[in-house]
């Protein structure tokens, strides 16, 4: 039973980043019609976002102590952030320890200009263009983006550590009558899912309770009606594709410190995220996040060692399988519509 | 005198039917040329340098997650070869206890050098190889980052007739089923990262353990997790479980929920490069280290430490055991020479990566200039069961049975406060070469046959 607890609650956490990460390409899909195969790419730039954001604070000018030695033996030159001589050591460490959650204020608007510069820049030229050209131009620029990350961060994961006060876990099993360490869960995947839940609310309650909102259904549910009234939809479609790369990047914001960032991670989720945006229904924003965290509930259950023994290898194609037989089952995935790319 | 020196060489070799058999190879070679090349060639054995230069083809990841790896191996060949040519301060030719190289080359050949990037893909790393040998003439090929690229490489080496310096590649299998004759192996193996952890845990835990394997799903995770299993399990320990997971894998929560279940108090990490820093880190979330398990501290072992690596997985690093092939801060007069080098070029100390590339191409260069020949069979000879000091691990010995070299192994603690952002490991014991060495029919290492030396050509 632990383990089954254990297992819904890393599925839930899996599932947040596979949801936030689906509910953008569903977005932009269902908005523009654009399949974005540079949105692994957005979520990546969002924890390059934590990483630069850690450097800012750690700009530090150097000191040289000479009680100690570097490795060549030369007096060692220590680095003092500008922090500590503004704010006081502790101050100073205090802002530094909570630079993944600041960087929620700093990925935002760094995350809408990317969005809006690299649909207006390139992917507009290519709304009229088959999907296949889409997914074509798109792959390319997740892969040109990549390369500038490694280009100025490096191929290594950088740590980039959670506020102290999320360091750590937590005993869930307590809390609801199990022995203590029998359900161990960290603090800050537990943050990250309700981070999550936060804005996949948030951004249903803007199309849903907003005007701009409003405009934005209608002009997914039939563009050419909505232009006819005298709106301009290109431009809200555009900010919507800056808020699908937003969305991204706050999901890679928080992951940082689930795993250290690194230049690929994008990659890593992309293709899952294809298959959830699949099986949830193309187009559909609460068939992306259902499918997001059934998705991840399954994949954690497939990597337990009992069922890993009873079907070798389950671990590796669990997601796939089942999309395979959610499409055969239902066409249009879970909740997907009449309609969208059957034309 | 290089006579002298040939001559003392030879004095060391055994004569074993694999000798004779080496031995004929190379004449065999050069007998055979007439016959089997047209005028148009006329060369004894694959690449045979003919100008005043000599190319060397530096195989590493230049691209992919292990390119930081490989941008260490690339300085390291570019130090080496500097130091080759005479320049710098000249490293570890200092120290090495051979003095055939004299800083004038290889054979009075300037050295000159040509890159490939292996992308940590076999088939990658294969087309950089070959593409190196066929359109740039490189004579030798080293690097690498990987047992997989490795056993690859050194497979089309040794059909090509090109000797492989293997690079970073930690696999049992590079000098046990998969082992030839052209490729040889500076780099310590998981049979030795097992040997050399195991008295130290018994010593730091105890012998009534129960451990709990993740393994990384591929060729060094198996031959890891088999080699830590059975030196764990000689001194007492149980073994709970083994799960293997993917090697794609970036979330290891899900495999690492269930280990505070199972009853283990032990939870060994067979992942290397990107799965390491995750499946730590993920551990250490998950408050393993703060835990207590029959009555004991949950511990972490991670048996193959990076300092590169060991870097992206940060604080969670900190006193966690694992095991090494060299550390810059050993005080050895050869480790200390290699550091000043790399160090004052560079302005940060060497990885492991960079050091046994570097110790490579040397040892290559040396047993050219030994052999007097470029020769692939030439150089074999002059490595088989090449005895040497001053490069950084005390005492190695090239063994010629299986092309592994045999020296102390280091076992690595996670500093607890570092004082900068290289000084991320301590270490706790040099364990001494005895301790690791084992009989070329280990069965960790069975199966396959290293063959006899292909000149190629």
């Amino acid at each position: 039973m632990e383990a089954i607890i254990l297992q819904i609650l890393n599925g839930l956490d899996k599932g947040s980043a596979y949801a936030l990460i689906a509910l953008g390409l569903t977005l932009i899909f269902g908005t523009l019609g654009v399949v974005n195969f540079a949105h692994g790419a957005l979520f990546m730039i969002g924890a390059f976002c934590a990483v630069t954001l850690s450097r800012i604070l750690t700009l530090s000018h150097e000191v040289i102590d000479p009680t100690r030695v570097d490795f060549l033996g030369n007096p060692l030159k220590v680095d003092v952030p500008y922090l500590y001589d503004w704010f006081g050591v502790e101050t100073g460490d205090m802002i530094i320890d909570w630079a993944v959650p600041l960087s929620i204020l700093f990925a935002i608007p760094v995350m809408i200009g990317i969005g809006v510069i690299m649909e207006r820049g390139l992917i507009k030229h290519f709304y009229k263009r088959p999907h296949a050209d889409q997914i074509l131009v798109t792959f390319g620029l997740a892969i040109v983006l990549q390369e500038i990350i490694k280009y100025f961060y490096g191929a290594n994961p950088i740590p980039t550590p959670a506020p102290d006060a999320f360091v750590g876990s937590f005993d869930f099993g307590v809390l609801i009558g199990f022995e203590a360490n029998q359900i161990i869960y960290p603090y800050w995947r537990l943050v990250y899912f309700a981070f999550a839940c936060l804005v996949i609310g948030a951004v249903f309650a803007f199309l849903q309770f907003t005007t701009f909102g409003m405009v934005v259904r209608a002009g997914m549910a039939d563009r050419e009606t909505v232009g006819l009234l005298g709106i301009n939809i290109d431009k809200r479609f555009t900010i919507m594709f800056g808020l699908a790369a937003a969305v991204a990047g706050l999901a890679g914001v928080m992951y940082t410190p689930i795993n250290s960032p690194n230049y690929h991670m994008g990659m890593d989720f992309l293709v899952l995220s294809f298959v959830v945006v699949v099986v949830g229904g193309m187009g559909s924003l609460p068939g992306a996040v259902l499918a997001g965290f059934l998705l991840g509930i399954l994949e954690s259950f497939a990597s337990m060692a009992q069922v890993i023994d009873l079907i070798p290898g389950i671990n590796q194609v669990i997601i796939y399988l089942v999309a395979i037989i959610i499409l055969l089952t239902r066409p249009r995935g879970l909740m997907g519509r009449k309609g969208v790319m059957e034309d | 005198m290089p006579f002298t020196k040939w001559e003392d060489f030879m004095s060391k070799s055994d004569v074993t039917r694999r000798g004779v058999l080496r031995t004929g190879a190379v004449a065999g070679a050069g007998l055979a040329v007439p016959t089997l090349f047209t005028a148009s060639s006329a060369a004894a054995f694959t690449n045979e340098p003919t100008g005043s230069s000599v190319t060397l083809g530096f195989n590493v990841p230049q691209t992919g997650p292990y390119a930081d790896e490989g941008a260490d191996e690339l300085r390291a060949y570019e130090l080496a070869v500097e130091h080759l040519n005479g320049g710098g301060d000249g490293g570890m030719m200092t120290t090495f206890s051979s003095k055939a190289l004299q800083g004038n080359g290889i054979l009075g050949k300037k050295v000159e050098y040509v890159t490939g990037d292996t992308q940590t893909k076999s088939d990658a790393a294969r087309a950089s190889a070959k593409s190196m040998i066929e359109k740039d003439g490189a004579v030798m090929i080293t690097g690498g980052s990987s047992s997989g690229v490795a056993v690859a490489v050194q497979a089309l080496c040794q059909e090509a007739g090109i000797i492989f310096m293997a690079g970073l590649t930690h696999s049992n299998d590079t000098t046990g089923k998969d082992k030839r004759a052209n490729g040889f192996r500076h780099f310590f193996n998981s049979y030795m990262s097992g040997a050399a952890l195991a008295p130290v845990l018994k010593n730091a835990y105890g012998t009534d353990r129960k451990a709990y394997h993740l393994t990384a799903d591929y060729n060094w995770g198996y031959t890891t997790e088999e080699a830590v299993k059975s030196s764990t399990e000689a001194m007492g320990w149980e073994t709970v479980n083994t799960v293997l997971t993917p090697l794609t894998q970036t979330d290891f929560s899900s495999y690492i929920a269930p280990v505070l279940q199972s009853g283990a108090d032990v939870l060994v990490l067979n992942h290397y490069g990107g799965n390491m820093v995750n499946s730590l880190t993920n551990a250490v979330q998950f408050g393993l280290r703060d835990k207590q398990v029959n009555g004991k501290n949950f511990e972490i072992v991670v048996p193959l430490y990076s300092r590169l690596m060991a870097k992206g997985a940060g604080a969670n690093v900190k006193g966690i055991f694992g095991s090494t092939n060299w550390h810059w801060s050993l005080q050895d007069e050869g480790s200390k020479a290699f550091v000043r080098s790399f160090g004052t070029k560079y302005g940060f100390p060497p990885s492991q990566a960079a050091h046994t590339c570097y110790v490579q191409a040397l040892l290559y260069a040396d047993a050219v200039e030994r052999a007097g020949s470029f020769n692939p069979c030439a150089v074999d000879e002059a490595l088989a069961d090449f005895e040497f000091d001053g490069m950084g691990n005390g005492p190695t010995l090239y063994r010629a049975e299986d092309h592994q070299c045999f020296k102390d192994v280091l076992v690595v603690k996670g500093k607890e406060n570092p004082s900068s952002e290289f000084d991320l490991l301590e270490i706790v014991e040099v364990t001494p070469v005895e301790q690791v060495t084992y009989a070329p029919d280990h069965p960790q290492f069975a199966g396959g046959a290293l063959g006899t030396c292909n000149p190629g050509a």
